[in-house]
């Protein structure tokens, strides 16, 4: 028999050496610590400024300026047609009663200069706001009332104080005039900071004052609702079947390899796709939410798949193997236990790749999503556009208030993003059941 | 150096069981008088390994049979071919003839959903559903229409609990998870779902291996009790539980039935020395 103790250590001799590989693992154990929390660090350092950045843009981005005027609501200039209707409303001198009242309000300033610079204070769609507020107050006509409109994006820019007064006149985008008409708005106290109502009601326009998201948010539901409406049980039903109905083959395994491929393909090749297939080849309009929502189906279909086969694989053997005891069939096993016990997988999964497509531009892009369009969607087959989208459109645009605007887009998106994720968590919570 | 020393042993034992001949034909009686289910000449193949090797065996009415040997024998194998729960294996292929009540399982006709009704089954881990006790219980004789009404229903689940001898302990809490329930109550739990669905033969997969001495012999007096009613077939890798549940009693070995015959005959006077052996502790 061979001597088992040659070469073994006296315990005096281990403990040494173990008190010196001590110190070693020691210091290797801190480093990994420090290294792990300074990367933790940076994370947060990153995710720090890239909210502060957001938040000191975007929290302004929410309100703007407004001028109250005292505005005679002259029944027959109004209302020519004199039967209140739209088409009546639109034809009346709106525009010259709100002139008048700023002009009063300015202590009626003469000259066609001074009548011009009043013009550029308040916005261009000032009389559409009166036309609106004659419609919804049809009571008022005939008397001067105070009513509120928005002070161009130049003059709103001004008294933020992004327009310097002690720059020369002539390298300004506002002039002297218009400045001295500012402030005795000013000091009237006729202007007013408070939170846009352009912004949450407006849709797409070009004037920064009056551009809203409106449109671009309805459009998003109504593509992500078009998007989940065909990718959740397209997902679902194709995991169940890969999990547990199909056999385990050269073919399942080909298409399981381009599913997982499938995840990997940057987004506007699926835009491309889109215009080829549906525009082109099917005839449809370009710049529906229903275009859009097929084209982020396809996108998010194999997240949802290989998140929802994840959770199908995580149930145990033990549950399938209880109800087909009991003598359920490979349906009904599916069906009553396999399904609701991977749901909150499933969903996650499904959340995931809806946040994904809720902030995808690229794809969006090339079926023509990106179109300036004023209309609100009121279906999934009128044209739209998408936060991310009119998100991209704004950041293009010069004018000091569209950063802003952009900012307070951006915290919207991530305000629906937010809201998608909780009560996907919510949803999870309440469906999980532990066994 | 005793590292050394038991490295021999052991293969020394593995020596000496080698020499051991597994027998041509199964020693004992592997026939009954009223057989519930019968076997014959039954081969399973996992791929091109063989697992079962031509077994023939009846299973008697309202009787309870044990099925014992070392780990990897075949016996659980063989136990899941009685209710067809091998199906779920794709590599797994079964032949010969295995019938219940002189109808073969594995006929096209025959529907493994009605099969399984029929040969109900117990897990080696209790796998309650995750849903309440009521619904663990309720679940199979709602997907056969075993009851047609609530008050029918709530009278299997009764009567269930009752014969799982559960009742008393969580007739209060109907309402509450199952999985919720200690793991003893857990398995009782298991072998009351199976008896909602009014089977004829309950297979139980070494029910008792996760549990507890107090929770085991609370689910052997409790095999002791369902023997009245129903056909047991038991996977057991202990012995003793053998002895005291069963009244048959199968020997395994590498896939062949070695040796079968009553409980008391198969402990007390075991004919083949590969059984002798297993018995007496020699390996196992």
């Amino acid at each position: 028999m061979t001597n088992l103790t040659a070469g073994a250590l006296s315990p005096k001799e281990a403990i040494d050496r173990v008190a010196a590989t001590l110190r070693r693992r020691r210091s290797a154990e801190f480093r990994f610590r420090f290294w792990g929390q300074a990367a933790i660090g940076l994370a947060l350092g990153f995710l720090v400024l890239l909210f502060g950045a957001i938040f000191s843009n975007g929290i302004p981005g929410l309100f703007q300026h407004y001028v109250v005027l005292d505005v005679e609501l002259n029944k027959q200039r109004l209302d020519p047609q004199g039967d209140m209707s739209v088409n009546s409303l639109y034809a009346g001198d709106a525009e010259a009663l709100i002139r008048e009242g700023l002009l009063a309000a300015l202590d009626n300033p003469t000259g066609r200069s001074n009548t011009r610079a009043a013009r550029g204070i308040i916005s261009s769609g000032s009389a559409q706001r009166l036309v609106d507020f004659v419609y919804a107050n049809p009571d008022l006509m005939g008397q001067t009332v105070p009513v509120k409109f928005a002070l161009d994006d130049d003059i709103d820019s001004f008294l933020r104080g992004f327009i310097d007064r002690n720059t020369p006149e002539a390298d300004r985008r506002i002039n002297d005039t218009v400045i001295q008409f500012v402030d005795k708005l000013m000091a009237s106290e006729r202007v007013s900071y408070e939170v846009s109502d352009y912004l949450f009601f407006g849709s797409a326009s070009r004037d920064a004052e009056m551009a809203g998201i409106r449109g671009a948010f309805i459009g998003s539901i109504l593509t992500l609702f078009i998007c989940v409406l065909i990718s959740f049980p397209l997902g679902v039903a194709t995991a169940v079947y890969l999990e547990e109905i199909a056999p385990k083959n050269r073919f399942t395994e080909i298409i399981e390899i381009n599913i997982n491929n499938l995840a990997a393909v940057p987004s506007v090749v699926f835009g491309i796709m889109g215009l080829a297939v549906f525009i082109v080849l099917f005839g449809m309009p370009r710049s529906i939410p229903l275009v859009g929502g097929i084209v982020l189906a396809l996108m998010t279909l194999p997240t949802i798949i290989i998140s929802s086969r994840a959770a199908i694989r995580s149930v145990p053997p033990s549950i399938r193997d209880a109800a087909l005891g009991v003598g359920a069939s490979k349906m009904q096993t599916i069906f009553h236990h396999v399904i609701p016990l991977a749901m909150p997988g499933m969903l996650t999964g499904t959340i995931i790749g809806m946040a994904q497509a809720l902030g995808e531009t690229a794809p969006l892009l090339m079926i023509g999503m990106v179109a300036f369009i004023v209309d609100v969607p009121g279906g999934v087959m009128d044209p739209g556009t998408v936060l991310p989208v009119q998100i991209f459109m704004w950041a293009d645009f010069a004018e000091r208030m569209f950063v802003q605007k952009t900012s307070a887009a951006i915290i919207v998106l991530l305000a629906f993003l937010i809201v998608m994720n909780a009560s996907a968590i919510w949803l999870r919570k309440k469906l999980e059941r532990r066994w | 150096m005793t590292d050394t020393t038991m490295t021999t042993n052991a293969a020394m034992t593995e020596t000496r069981m080698e020499d051991r001949i597994l027998p041509d034909k199964t020693i004992g009686q592997v026939h009954v008088e009223h057989p519930r289910m019968t076997a014959r000449a039954v081969d399973v193949h996992y791929g091109t390994k063989k697992a079962i090797d031509s077994v023939t065996l009846d299973i008697g009415e309202r009787q309870v049979i044990s099925f014992i040997g070392p780990s990897g024998c075949g016996k659980s194998t063989f136990l899941r071919c009685l209710n067809r729960m091998n199906d779920t294996i794709d590599i797994c292929k079964v032949s010969g003839l295995i019938a219940i009540d002189e109808q073969d399982i594995y006929d096209p006709s025959i529907d493994v959903v009605s099969l399984r009704a029929r040969v109900g089954m117990v897990f080696q881990k209790p796998n309650p559903f995750p849903k309440s006790i009521y619904d663990n219980i309720a679940y199979g004789p709602r997907i056969h229409g075993l009851a047609n009404n609530k008050v029918e229903l709530d009278q299997i689940v009764e009567m269930s609990l009752r014969r799982a001898g559960l009742w008393e302990e969580v007739k209060d809490r109907l309402d509450q998870p199952g999985t919720g329930l200690s793991g003893g109550q857990q398995q009782r739990l298991c072998i009351a779902r199976a008896v909602a669905v009014s089977p004829e033969v309950i297979l139980m997969d070494e029910p008792c291996s996760a549990l507890d001495p107090i929770a085991t012999a609370k689910v052997e007096e409790l095999i002791h009790e369902l023997r009245a009613e129903y056909t047991i077939v038991i996977v057991t890798h202990s012995m003793q539980q053998a002895a005291r549940v069963s009244d048959r009693t199968a020997y395994f070995h590498l896939g062949k039935l070695v040796e079968v015959g009553e409980t008391k005959q198969i402990f007390t006077n075991p004919v083949h020395e590969l059984t002798q052996d297993y018995i007496t502790g020699r390996f196992g």
